[in-house]
């Protein structure tokens, strides 16, 4: 923005971003500082903007599989599966065990990337250079070696498939899952006792960011940021998908809701996640990865519409599909959870520092590929 | 020819022994700075798990060299909106006053560049150019984010300046001069035969050391400090706008004031030159001197390689509400170390002074204040 120091209000209006050091991409925000105290802070997205609905209505559903990868680029595996679980719902298929318990096993390795990464951003946008996202990002690349013998990509996945998956496991991958869910627990207590005692830490992120149970449901917020401020709603319990209902695993709840409740809630999700992936794998039936019966080509759902939503690492990811008994769907749409998550960000700086803006931005967890869709 | 030569008058010699210091301490430390710059990257990718660089020669040893020839063919950039003089001048008062600051510092047994009587009011008073020049950087920028940086750096300077002084004010008056290479004479010698007589060996010299090295991070923009250039927030605070070498000046000057706290810090704390015990004074004091040093500047690397950056108010309180009171705790202590004598009555003197009232604000304000972890519950 290129606004003038003007006398009267003695205010700095400052752009931040789009190109900036901890934007997370390129998201801009227009704050006006009195100092450094925010007096008003203006989001402005849309500049990764890439039509990913519309281009999704003119191509066939399965067509789509691929660009949900590129919406939330740090877990394209949960983006497969709610697009999946939403194509199934319009056009009724079903999905074998197998592929199920797969799903879950994904779902829940994905988890743990975004929360591992999500440490490691936060860190750095605090000023610790880069130590704890190696740290983080060291444990993230054993996950994506898995993800990559299983789905031949590290990150732009395109594995599911509307009634399963693309195709089985590999030999030894359950052994491979199996041994970083053994290992994992070690990291996350490296990791917490790095990051929960430092004083530094404690200081900079607690009471920043808070805000009142009612104005984060009004908001639309979810996932982790919601449960940090103490609201019981995680889909997984909530309106469960999948076969989630057959796990037995708890909800840390945080109390204040400030970027220290976000970031502890997270560590203590990673080792929930660590509990169903252990229950996953040891029920993990033989069978169909993908139903005998589904459809690859030429694939038409009846007419209808349908929205599926599933417990994304970052909040409610949903998608809304009309179809009107085409090949390619009338109506696209996606609920991307960091969009939503970001709208209260106002709210959550005014009075705070700069330097807290940014670690309130890291605390929302926001990847821009789907923010701006 | 030779003999004419030696029969040159005074003040020529005077001037020749001057030049050569000059050069000599320019060369090294500039020498010093292209190799801190390799071992800062080389030091920070061993903690983060990483090899660093490790393109350009062996070890990458040549990196800077690559640094410095890609500094120097940039393009140089003013915005449109800069005090061209000032955007060009600061840069240069960044690094002289560190270069005029290292003069001062004693490297060795009669191995002091400028040896001045009042070389550490000298120091001080060069050492506070540098925060001119920073608001210089920050102002003519002519832009925001090197504004809020100046803005950040100078009440930062500012504040820490004070511990820093203050703390330095004790050697002052246990050692009765100004002169460094005095300060570190009257260092050495042994207690028991084998115990180094340091500043730091002492209740005062070790709290007002602590107070000393805190404030010396600040001074030199090191993380948890890094304010004025917090990257995350004001992408790099006062060197937003600068490019080229202009901004490798910025660098150099930030080293080389990284060398002359951390040499100061040696003199006034660690001895100086002074070998640590006395079967190991065989081995030439300017090895101790930049031993020392060199685990110095190691533990400023370990700490910016560890530690998240603190907020602004934070940062503040930290220095008006711990380090400048204690720091004058440091003072009287050493007031009452020099006129009880020095033995072992001052121990049970001074200890207490400094350590009574941290005892007592800890116990009543640390458990009210200091943040704390928390305990979560669970949803089934």
């Amino acid at each position: 923005m290129n606004a003038e120091l003007s006398d009267d209000d003695q205010l700095l209006r400052v752009s931040l971003g789009p190109q900036h050091p901890s934007t997370h991409g390129v998201f801009r925000m227009n704050v006006v500082l009195d100092g450094e105290t925010v007096v008003s802070l203006k989001p402005v997205f849309g500049y990764l903007h890439r039509n990913h609905e519309k281009i999704a209505e003119g191509v066939t559903y399965l067509s789509s599989m691929p660009y949900t990868d590129r919406l939330d680029y740090i877990c394209p595996l949960t983006n497969n599966w709610a697009y999946a679980l939403t194509v199934e719902k319009l056009a009724g298929i079903e999905v074998p065990e197998r592929a199920e318990y797969v799903r879950v096993i994904l779902g829940e390795l994905t988890r743990l990337i975004n929360h591992t990464a999500f440490m490691g951003f936060i860190l750095g946008d605090m000023g610790a250079w880069g130590s704890a996202l190696m740290y983080a990002f060291r444990e993230r690349e054993k996950i994506l070696d898995l993800f990559e013998d299983l789905t031949g990509a590290r990150m732009m996945a395109n594995f599911m498939r509307f009634g399963g998956l693309r195709n089985d496991l590999p030999p030894g991958w359950v052994e491979g899952v199996r041994k970083i869910v053994d290992e994992y627990p070690a990291f996350l207590d490296e990791m917490e006792k790095f990051l929960v005692g430092n004083e530094i830490l404690l200081a900079r992120t607690q009471d920043v960011g808070a805000l009142p149970k009612e104005t984060l449901i009004n908001g639309g917020v979810t996932g982790p940021m919601l449960r940090a401020a103490g609201v019981n709603h995680d889909l997984r319990k909530a309106d469960p998908y999948g076969i989630y209902d057959r796990f037995k695993f708890r909800i840390p709840l945080g109390e204040r809701g400030d970027v220290y409740d976000r970031l502890m809630i997270r560590f203590l999700e990673m080792r929930e996640s660590l509990d169903i992936l252990h229950q996953a794998l040891d029920g993990l039936p033989e069978g169909d990865f993908i139903h005998p019966k589904a459809k690859i080509r030429g694939f038409k759902p009846p007419v209808g519409e349908a929205y599926a939503r599933i417990e994304g690492p970052k909040g409610e990811l949903g998608f809304h599909l009309i179809s009107d008994g085409k090949p390619n769907p009338y109506r696209y749409r996606v609920r991307p959870p960091s969009f939503i998550n970001l709208t209260l960000l106002e709210d959550m700086c005014l009075g705070l520092d700069l330097a807290d803006v940014v670690i309130i931005l890291g605390s929302i967890d926001i990847v821009l590929g789907e923010v701006d869709r | 020819m030779l003999l004419e030569f030696l029969k040159m008058p005074a003040w020529l010699v005077t001037l020749g022994g001057l030049a050569a210091a000059a050069g000599t301490v320019v060369g090294v430390f500039l020498g010093g700075f292209a190799l801190l710059s390799l071992i800062e990257r080389k030091t920070l990718a061993r903690v983060q798990n990483r090899i660093g660089p490790n393109r350009a020669g062996p070890f990458g040893i040549f990196q800077p060299v690559a640094d410095g020839i890609k500094m120097l063919t940039k393009e140089d950039i003013v915005p449109a909106k800069a005090e061209w003089l000032l955007h060009l001048l600061a840069p240069i008062l960044i690094v002289v006053p560190s270069i005029l600051a290292l003069g001062v510092i004693p490297y060795g047994r009669e191995w002091t560049p400028v040896p001045l009587e009042l070389g550490l009011l000298l120091f001080f008073a060069v050492g506070s150019v540098t925060e001119v020049a920073i608001f210089m950087a920050g102002w003519s920028s002519g832009s925001k984010f090197p504004m809020l940086g100046a803005m950040r750096a100078i009440s930062q300077l500012v504040s820490y300046e004070i511990p820093l002084v203050a703390s330095a004010l004790a050697v002052v008056m246990i050692s009765g001069t100004l002169s460094l290479p005095e300060i570190v004479a009257q260092q050495g010698g042994w207690t028991f035969g084998f115990l180094p007589q340091w500043n730091i060996f002492s209740p005062w010299g070790l709290v007002g050391g602590i107070v000393f090295f805190i404030a010396a991070i600040a001074e030199a923009n090191r993380t948890p400090f890094d304010l004025p250039e917090g990257e995350s927030e004001i992408v790099a605070g006062h060197m937003t706008e600068y490019s080229g070498f202009k901004y490798a000046l910025f660098f150099m000057g930030e080293y080389l004031g990284l060398f002359a706290v951390s040499g100061l810090f040696i003199t006034l704390f660690l001895g100086g030159w002074q070998a640590p015990l006395p079967f190991l004074e065989f081995i030439p004091s300017w090895i101790w001197f930049f031993g020392k040093l060199a685990v110095l500047i190691f533990f400023f690397l370990w700490i910016r390689a560890t530690y998240p950056r603190v907020r602004i108010d934070q940062l503040m309180r930290f220095a008006w509400l711990f380090l400048i009171p204690t720091s004058l705790l440091v003072t009287v202590a050493a007031g009452l170390w020099h006129v009880t004598g020095r033995g072992i009555v001052s121990w049970v003197v001074c200890l207490p002074v400094v350590a009574i009232p941290w005892v007592i604000a800890a116990v009543i304000f640390n458990r009210r204040l200091a943040p704390a972890t928390r305990t979560y519950h669970f949803a089934e």
